[in-house]
């Protein structure tokens, strides 16, 4: 049996191919390895302009700041790898975050009751982007993002658009604020959450038939049908789950803010947007690995980071991340282009 | 209001499920009126003004918002409410306006999201309506009839002098963490551009942030500008920002915050850190107040949004009744509405209120 | 129950040497099938037998009923009236994954293969099989080892040379390859009958030989196979026998041996009958 990813290497290598081709047929089996090697250069660049950026310090609380935006785009990846998009993703996080802290605040509720109501909640507003998406057949778009206003107007309606501090709400709420690390360089338990996310996700996606079933919708959703792929189920259930995510992410977001406020990351959808396509993940569905969209976010941090260390006025630094989404939407189109 | 509160309900059916969704809306619209909407059956006739905030999220437009509806009965005003959808929706505003036009209404308190709504405006005072700016004055300020604002350049400068007497002659060793990075607000460089004028620092460009030397002296020794940092004015932009600004340089003694949520996400960033830093910040909601009380917050400038909502309400409901106009207060293009610190470690020579006194005027929960 | 009785067969028109396939029932029988949509007639009371072991053309022109009686013994049309057997037992198919259940696997025109994953993931797609104990049980996990030894296999069985790396994405294989990924599939899981549905369609001379050589295999390996081709040339190659379709009903079976393609195509068209030709 000759099915090594090594042997597929050498045989397009047999093949004559121009050394450009050649990279082109490596990037299109491993669409992340772009993003690593963006990642690689602005961690060397970095490092070699500032001396604060590469410290134990600062790469624990780079990592402290990617936690909840990268949680956030592991459901992102989910929709868009069945050519999807979900426009409602900060809108379910802060809905669940301010759901789950005003049942709690001042001992309103046991911690535990309401972490599992707000990210029920949270489970229950993807469900219904599921249902809209499956049984009314509409576009993902258009169903997020009116259900990006209607969660969002909920919240706020709820909260009155006051924040609720940390004082306020149990320990369980606020508890993967809270880290642990040597020395300067510390971790959060919310950082631990987000990894446990990838990993379980990591593995369903690539190791189950549920998984599978994601690519194939979202590369040729009527083969897939044909092939006996039970497309409504899999959708139904890659919102669902993106929800449940949601939930998790707002309880990581709980903890790192010291507060539940409705006004959290309000760049939430694009930001997990860009980590997702910056990851290599293709915007048109089918394509595209968990791994890419972890290092999609980090990329995006760091160069926020590490232009922030440089002192770089602000406006470039929103400048740079355009230019990265640009640059990965470029790539992956080259990728898509890919000759036998 | 308990419908509101009420998170949506499942349904596994399609019309179930989009019915319920028409019902949310309608949920949602019907309690965004004002309590105050149905008018007056006194014997002047209701006069009608439109609120227009630049959202409806910050718990500042929130708690204005909230003090105009329950005065606009006492003044026998319909008062509608509407606001942009976030910081930058200018078309909100100008949408909200026409309608205010369209409605026959005889007055608008607005505070102007940027020069985008400056035409929608004049058409309303060309259509006979007074327009009254709050909080943030149009550029240019004759745009509106008047501006009834906090001064946001006063706040600043308040919050600068109580930090250069407190660290009295030692270093300071400062971070800025302003509002946004993506666009530019004067809400933004007054109160950071204010609070540098206050330490005594050059600020060179008034209207610009970040332009400073990022060394020198202030009024009472020498001083070091770490950063300027976007928030967003929330508590997890507030902690990232003062993340980034201690990897730059760990020793700051001294972070002005645009608001009291991003002082309490800096706050989180130094306890985390291991640090402790003198923070002072702006607007004095309840909240904000509660976090000078406990040690959080060394000082907050104080604003009274729902003074400004509601004098401005009485304006125009008087200027309709026949009665006069408004004028600015001296020395200023805008009708003052006021603006106090408060701290608990007064100092001389900086008038101020304790957090006692600051919690019976603050605003919000 | 009693058997349907099978279809009068001119054996004489068949080689002698494949004569045998006959002597045992037929796999697949339709008897008097009628569809209409709306006021236009799709099926006007159309029989077919299909036996194991041969390859059974369908012939037509546009609108002459062949893809509406190809859909009708898939389970994408269920017929009005008329019944299907399998192997003599009664079926009727409410979807094409019930007659996929039942063995009859269709490979259509646009080979419902999906691009982006590689040849053992569509060969076992939508019938994955999972790991042995816990991992597989409880973790779910795929048998992706396992899949690709088996896709090797299935591809080998066909005769198939050029694929060699199942793990290859099928969007890099060639048009004919890709059609040898979507046929392989379709032997692949005990199934009896196999439907292609214009395989050659799109492809050039040399694909064309490597998919006419693997419709011959999948027959000598003992499948029934319904080929639907627009090419004469290709049908009266592999065919063994060829049902005509001409508005909505059956016009007549013919054999490559009993005719020549020019009156096939006449009697499709039309021009002639079968009695007169």
């Amino acid at each position: 049996m000759t099915t090594t990813s090594g042997s597929a290497a050498a045989e397009f290598s047999r093949r004559q191919h121009s050394p450009l081709q050649r990279l082109q047929h490596v990037l299109h089996a491993r669409p992340w390895l772009s993003p690593l090697f963006l990642l690689f250069v602005a961690f060397v660049s970095f490092f070699i302009a500032t001396p604060t950026f590469l410290t134990p310090g600062s790469m624990g609380i780079l990592l402290q700041q990617t936690a909840v935006v990268a949680a956030l785009a592991v459901g992102q990846t989910l929709i868009v790898l069945t050519a999807g998009i979900d426009l409602s993703v900060g809108a379910v996080m802060v809905l669940s975050m301010m759901v789950m802290a005003s049942l709690a605040e001042d001992g309103g509720m046991p911690g535990i009751l309401a972490l599992l109501i707000g990210v029920g909640l949270a489970t229950l507003a993807g469900f219904v982007n599921a249902l809209l998406v499956t049984r009314i057949n509409l576009p993902p778009f258009i169903v997020t993002l009116g259900s990006l206003s209607i969660f969002t107007a909920i919240a706020l309606l709820y909260s009155g658009g006051a924040s609720i501090q940390a004082s306020h709400l149990p320990r369980l709420l606020n508890v993967l604020g809270e880290g642990f690390g040597i020395g300067a360089f510390r971790l959060t338990w919310g950082i631990v959450v987000v990894v446990l996310i990838y990993a379980v996700m990591a593995f369903v996606l690539s190791q189950t038939a549920w998984g599978r079933y994601v690519y194939a919708v979202g590369d040729d959703a009527e083969s897939a049908r044909l092939s006996g792929v039970p497309s409504r189920r899999i959708l139904l259930g890659v919102y669902t789950v993106a929800g449940l995510i949601y939930g998790l992410a707002a309880w990581i977001l709980i903890g790192r803010a010291g507060a539940a406020t409705p006004n959290a990351i309000p760049d939430a959808n694009l930001a997990s947007i860009t980590a997702v396509v910056i990851g290599g993940t293709s915007l048109f569905g089918g394509r595209g690995r968990l791994i890419g969209t972890l290092i999609g976010a980090l990329i995006v941090q760091t160069f926020a980071f590490g232009l922030s260390q440089l002192g770089v006025d602000q406006q470039w630094r929103v400048l740079a991340t355009g230019v990265l989404v640009i640059v990965a939407v470029a790539i992956d189109q080259w990728i898509r282009k890919v000759k036998a | 209001m308990q419908l509101c509160q009420r998170p949506p309900r499942p349904s596994a059916r399609r019309i179930v499920a989009s019915a319920g969704i028409v019902g949310l809306a309608l949920t949602a619209a019907a309690c965004n009126r004002g309590s105050a909407s149905d008018s007056g059956s006194g014997g002047e006739a209701a006069v009608g003004v439109t609120l227009i905030t630049k959202d409806s999220t910050n718990p500042f437009f929130v708690a204005m918002q909230n003090g105009a509806k329950q005065d606009a009965t006492t003044q026998n005003v319909t008062l509608t409410v509407a606001s942009g959808k976030q910081e930058g929706d200018d078309q909100g505003q100008i949408t909200a306006i026409e309608d205010a036009i369209a409605r026959g209404d005889k007055g608008i308190l607005i505070t102007p999201m940027s020069t985008g709504v400056n035409a929608a405006m004049k058409q309303a005072r060309d259509a006979g309506l007074y327009v009254i700016a709050l909080d943030t004055p149009p550029d240019p300020p004759d745009t509106v009839d008047i501006t009834f604002a906090t001064d946001n350049r006063e706040a600043g400068k308040l919050d600068g002098q109580w930090a250069a007497a407190t660290l009295d002659g030692e270093p300071a060793v400062i971070a800025l963490l302003d509002l946004f990075d993506d666009k530019i607000v004067s809400v933004d460089y007054d109160r950071d551009q204010g609070f540098l004028e206050g330490m005594g620092i050059d600020v060179a460009d008034p209207t610009k942030n970040g332009d400073e030397a990022t060394s020198g002296s202030y009024s009472g020794g020498d001083y070091t500008i770490v950063c300027n940092e976007a928030s967003n004015g929330a508590e997890d932009g507030g902690r990232t920002a003062m993340e980034r600004c201690l990897a730059k340089n760990p020793d700051i003694n001294l972070v002005y915050t645009i608001n009291e949520p991003a002082a309490v996400g800096a706050s989180a960033a130094l306890e985390a850190a291991g640090k402790d830093a003198l923070i002072v910040s702006v607007d004095g909601g309840c909240a904000g107040v509660d976090s000078v009380r406990s040690g959080v917050i060394g000082a907050t400038a104080q604003q009274y949004p729902l003074k400004m909502a509601t004098l401005g309400m009485e304006a125009i409901a008087k200027i309709a009744r026949g009665g006069e106009k408004p004028k600015p207060t001296e020395g200023l293009d805008f009708f003052n509405t006021g603006v106090a610190l408060v701290t608990d470690e007064p100092v001389d020579g900086v008038d101020s209120i304790d957090s006692a006194e600051g919690a019976e005027l603050c605003w919000g929960n | 129950m009693s058997r349907t009785e099978p279809l009068p067969l001119a054996l004489e028109a068949i080689p002698e040497e494949r004569r045998g396939i006959y002597d045992a029932d037929p796999v697949l029988s339709a008897r008097d099938l009628v569809i209409t949509f709306g006021r236009v007639v799709g099926l006007d009371g159309v029989s077919v037998d299909l036996y194991k072991g041969e390859v059974l053309a369908v012939i037509g022109d546009n609108g002459a009923g062949k893809s509406t009686l190809i859909k009708c013994l898939t389970g994408a049309y269920l017929p009005d009236s008329g019944r299907i057997e399998l192997e003599g037992r009664r079926v009727a198919f409410r979807r094409p994954q019930d007659a996929r259940d039942a063995g009859i696997e269709t490979v259509y025109q646009q080979l419902a293969v999906i691009p982006a994953l590689d040849i053992a993931s569509n060969l076992y797609l939508g019938r994955e099989d999972r790991r042995k104990g816990l991992l597989g049980s409880v973790f779910r996990m795929l048998d992706k080892k396992g899949m690709e030894q088996r896709a090797s296999r299935s591809v080998q069985d066909l005769g198939i040379q050029t694929i060699q790396n199942m793990g290859q994405a099928v969007e890099t294989l060639s048009g004919g390859q890709r059609q040898a990924v979507a046929v392989a599939r379709a032997a692949a899981f005990g199934s009896k009958v196999v439907v292609l549905d214009e395989p050659t369609a799109a492809l050039g001379v040399k694909e064309s030989g490597m998919v006419l050589d693997m419709v011959e295999q999948l027959r000598d390996n003992g499948l029934a196979v319904i080929l639907i081709s627009h090419n004469m040339p290709h049908v009266w190659e592999v065919a063994d026998r060829i049902h005509i379709q001409r508005l909505g009903g059956c016009a007549g079976v013919v054999t490559p041996r009993s005719h020549e393609m020019g009156d096939g195509v006449a009697i499709m068209t039309g021009a002639t009958t079968l009695e007169s030709a």
